[in-house]
């Protein structure tokens, strides 16, 4: 990556976005996923139709000039509700990503820096944690505390900070051996500078690059749970509830399933496509990452 | 004149393209022919391109590097206008490499024998039945002892030296008529450095086989090499006979480097050359060196020289030069001029006091039972005390001890046992967060490696801030004076401030380093190996520049290295250890003359020096040992002194053939040193 960029914040992300449309999968990637942000933020303001307007009358209609995209099964325009069923979505895991990075990077970070017997207790807990299937988890705690964006947010904020620790421990292990660390230590800087100067600066891109792979799990775990009922409540549209309600009509109405999942996989495959841009401009090596 | 030759480079340019489409040499029009059987070594710098030119030979390009002009011929075909298959039958069986590190090169999970019966089924002809008994002379012919045993072994079971030896074995396999050598011996320890040489001068001998021999190290390739050519920026700027070159080379730079590299016989420092090599592309339409010669006229910075014919005045010695005749005029053994001895009278500036330091942690039930850890220390028993002004050198091969010595004191490491004073009796804690913020401003660290001790995110301006801030919580415009000032004091103008480490050259790094230790203005300077990663001519600019400052403030060194004629040059005082026990202490002059410790004495004759006459002596054997023996002598396996079993059971008496000199040896000293000096030498060779 271009050193100098780096260290201006803002001529740094404007190298980096030069460096990610550089490669043309970088370029499609992040061609998605701004066209997907452009969408969820305007299409209130343009959709055609009303998402909740129901009609006996165009129950399940294919596609045709009036709705793109065909009706659902209560009328509705399949067009307007696939615009907007992303917007609960990526507003919960826009908020919960940069909180999940924040403190699971800290906490990966700390350890990282302390190491010794503290570092291996904590770790065989992140662990067992990491060892359950995540939807179990997360269904115990939408069960107990109900569902809504208030509980989502923390929610997908915690279980997807853990894996960030050993991301962040890992990173920070790679730096923490290094001569510049031991000599701010033998300087006597504190714990928390050795953090905020000597290792945070080095950790920063393995966070960011982790951070943007983990907002496209995230949007999938929403997703599922929409799916299984447990996400936004109706009439409020969103693409995991979509594919849900259309399935039972899937072999006479395809396009009520097929306008959420092209939707739904195209901004993963755009995230995904952009992360890796990312982790090639930053030079992170993205070879040990593993789904939760 | 000579027979056609085996390996023919003519004219050879090769870049990459820069980020602006231009296309940026890295070797420029190169001619180089190597005759059978000849042996040729390139040296240079780091950036000179010799080991472009190495790979190049084999018919290896580098990512993102082209061939943009001339040709390698091995013996009569283009190497780049091979097919893969046809390279793949030259590369091994008639054209073999031996890479620098060559620990890395061998399979981790494969033992050695069953790499070199891949290295026989891919690069000889024999039968399959025959590879134990090849592999066992393969093995014999590098000289490996029990080579039954090494071939069952797995890499990481063989010392530095052993695994560089299987390298070459393995490049034997295919019976090549040419070996292409990178830096073969770079990073081994001066007497396996020594064997390896030595090993390599026979084999040529022997069996005949051409050598290009890669090495930014003049002593290493005098060893090896009848003829040499010197790179620079690209560039073979002089080319002849080594020895010729070794002792009148016919080029200004040839000569800079030489008087730049510290020489074991001298105490004084060498001069520095100065400048730094142009950038790929950056040399311009005149002499590449113009900017740095000091014979350099306005012709040279306008006209490219091209490689004078032989001049019969320099033994045929072809130079890059307008003036090459004119190139005596540049002194060969320059050195500055003697500085007085730094007086800082006899007040301790830190005293260790029978100091242990072990790795090895107790376990569980030794932390239970109040024990200590029963591995032996890997640093035993080091009373030292250094004086005031003084610069103490501390030498020994790789696990010596040496860095864990200067880790204890900078509070790193935990001692195990003893104590360190600060100045005269203030006792310093062994854990890093005891001691006081004055007691860790005193002590400063240089790192040998700037590249790792500088934050690659932290602009210049950041990383001399850091204990400006927290020693004397400078800030706003007295941080940016300060700064400034240690800048102009390492010899930096002040707009290196914005930039980050990696637009610095090695040399620039290393001095920020040196700023930045002494933004503390601390007492005491711990010296790790701060110019191993640089090159000779850098070396000498950072030796200089240290120098100056110690005198200029009184400030008081420890300086580590393995490179004996650094120490020479620069320490007052030398204290020699090996596997973290002290062996010699004693003046700089005292330690470099008999008589001395055997492992001081095989240190110093395995030494290579860029001195045709100058013949490393092997005194000792080049097994590395990993742990200290229980008891007595820690150099009893190696010692070619040895004078029986006491030397086994009982820890050497220290004894002081001089005041101020003391060797800890059972050897009786004074009476014996000049039957030692003749008749022990070469015991081993």
């Amino acid at each position: 990556m271009n050193d100098a960029a780096a260290h201006n914040p803002l001529a740094g992300l404007a190298a980096v976005v030069r460096d990610i449309v550089r490669t043309p999968s970088g370029a499609a990637g992040l061609t998605l996923l701004v066209i997907h942000l452009a969408v969820a933020v305007s299409a209130p303001f343009w959709a055609p139709y009303d998402y909740r307007e129901v009609s006996s009358l165009l129950l399940l209609k294919p596609p045709s000039p009036e709705h793109w995209f065909g009706t659902d099964h209560l009328g509705r325009d399949t067009f307007t509700r696939t615009l907007l069923g992303g917007r609960e979505a990526l507003i919960v895991t826009g908020v919960a990503t940069p909180v999940a990075v924040a403190w699971g990077g800290f906490v990966g970070i700390f350890f990282g820096l302390v190491g010794g017997r503290l570092d291996d207790v904590f770790m065989r807990f992140v662990d067992a944690f990491l060892s359950l299937p995540w939807i179990l988890k997360m269904l115990v705690l939408i069960v107990t505390f109900g569902t809504g964006p208030e509980v989502f947010i923390p929610t997908l904020a915690f279980f997807y900070g853990v894996p960030i620790i050993r991301v962040a421990r890992a990173a920070t292990h790679d730096v923490v051996a290094r001569d510049f660390v031991w000599a701010a230590r033998a300087r006597g800087h504190s714990r928390m500078t050795l953090i905020r100067k000597e290792l945070l600066p080095n950790v920063r891109d393995a966070l960011l690059v982790e951070g943007a792979m983990r907002w496209s799990w995230m949007l999938l775990a929403f997703s599922s749970l929409s799916f299984l009922g447990f996400g936004v409540s109706p009439p409020t549209p969103d693409w995991g509830l979509m594919i849900a309600n259309a399935r039972g009509y899937m072999s006479f109405a395809p396009w009520g399933v097929l306008a959420p999942m092209v939707a739904l996989s195209s901004l993963i495959i755009g995230i995904n496509l952009t992360a890796d841009a990312l982790a090639k401009t930053l030079g992170v090596d993205r070879a040990q990452k593993a789904p939760i | 004149m000579r027979a056609p030759p085996l390996l023919n480079i003519r004219g050879l340019s090769i870049g990459f393209t820069g980020q602006s489409g231009e296309t940026l040499p890295i070797l420029r029009r190169v001619d180089l022919a190597v005759a059978p059987g000849e042996s040729v070594g390139i040296v240079g710098e780091s950036g000179s391109g010799k080991s472009t030119l190495a790979l190049a030979a084999m018919g290896y390009l580098k990512h993102g590097l082209r061939v943009i002009a001339g040709d390698v011929l091995f013996p009569e075909r283009d190497m780049f206008a091979l097919s893969p298959t046809e390279l793949q039958v030259i590369r091994g069986r008639r054209l073999a490499l031996i890479p620098q590190n060559s620990g890395q090169s061998l399979t981790p999970s494969m033992r050695i024998g069953a790499q070199l019966s891949e290295a026989l089924a891919l690069h000889s002809g024999a039968a399959k039945r025959d590879y134990p008994a090849r592999v066992t002379d393969l093995l014999n012919k590098v000289r490996l002892p029990d080579p039954v045993a090494i071939a069952r072994r797995y890499p990481h079971e063989l010392s530095g030296g052993q695994q560089q030896r299987v390298a070459i074995a393995m490049a034997l396999a295919g019976e090549p008529e040419a070996l292409l050598l990178d830096e073969p011996t770079t990073g081994l320890d001066v007497t396996t450095q020594a064997h390896i040489l030595e090993l390599l001068r026979d084999l040529a001998a022997q069996y005949g086989t051409s050598m290009i021999y890669v090495s930014h190290d003049l002593g290493a390739i005098a060893r090896v090499c009848a003829r040499v050519v010197v790179m620079y920026a690209g560039e073979i700027v002089l080319a002849g006979a080594t020895r010729r070159v070794l002792s009148n080379p016919s080029h200004p730079y040839a000569r800079g480097l030489l008087a730049s590299i510290p020489r074991l016989a001298s105490s004084q420092l060498p001069a520095a050359l100065d400048g730094i090599p142009p950038m790929p592309g950056g040399a311009g339409a005149g002499c590449a060196f113009a900017t740095r010669c000091a014979l350099a006229e306005e012709r040279c910075a306008r006209q490219h020289p091209d490689l004078n014919d032989p001049d019969p005045a320099f033994d045929n010695q072809q130079a890059r030069c307008h003036f090459a005749e004119r190139a005596v005029e540049i002194p060969l053994h320059t050195q500055t001029p003697p500085q007085p001895a730094v007086n800082g009278g006899t007040a301790a500036a830190l005293t260790l006091d029978e100091v242990s330091i072990r790795y090895a942690r107790p376990t569980l039930l030794q932390q239970l039972l109040a024990r200590r850890a029963t591995a032996t220390p890997t640093v035993s028993d080091i009373s030292l005390a250094v004086v005031k002004g003084e610069t103490l050198g501390l030498v020994g091969e790789s696990g010596s001890g040496k860095s864990t010595i200067l880790k204890t004191i900078a509070g790193l490491l935990p001692t195990d046992h003893g104590a360190i004073y600060l100045g005269e009796d203030e006792a310093l804690a062994g854990e890093i967060e005891r001691r006081t913020h004055a007691q860790l401003r005193r002590i400063q660290l240089v790192f040998q490696n700037p590249d790792e001790s500088l934050n690659p995110r932290h602009t210049v301006a950041e990383i001399l801030a850091q204990p400006l801030q927290l020693y004397f919580q400078l800030s706003g415009p007295e941080l940016r004076q300060r700064s400034r000032q240690l800048l102009d004091t390492v010899r930096l103008s002040a707009h290196y401030l914005e930039r980050l480490p990696s637009q610095l050259s090695g040399g620039e790094k290393q001095r920020i380093a040196i700023a930045r230790a002494f933004a503390a203005e601390p007492d005491i300077v711990l010296c790790d190996e701060v110019t191993s990663a640089l090159d000779v001519s850098v070396q000498a600019a950072v030796l200089n520049l240290l120098d100056t400052l110690r005198r200029e403030r009184g400030t008081t060194y420890i300086f580590v290295s393995h490179d004996l004629a650094v120490v020479r040059a620069l320490a007052d005082r030398v204290a020699v250890l090996y596997q973290g026990r002290l062996c010699e202490v004693g003046a700089t002059s005292q330690v470099y003359s008999l008589p001395s410790h055997p492992y001081t004495e095989a240190l110093l004759s395995a030494a290579l020096e860029p001195d045709p006459d100058s013949a490393p002596r092997l005194t000792a054997n080049d097994v590395i040992e990993s742990s200290p023996p229980a008891a007595g002598c820690p150099f009893q396996r190696r010692c070619a002194h040895r004078i029986g079993p006491v030397c086994d059971r009982e820890t050497p008496p220290w004894r002081t053939p001089q005041p101020g000199h003391a060797i800890r040896c059972h050897l009786p000293m004074a009476a014996d040193a000049p039957a030692r000096a003749t008749g022990g030498h070469g015991g081993v060779n």
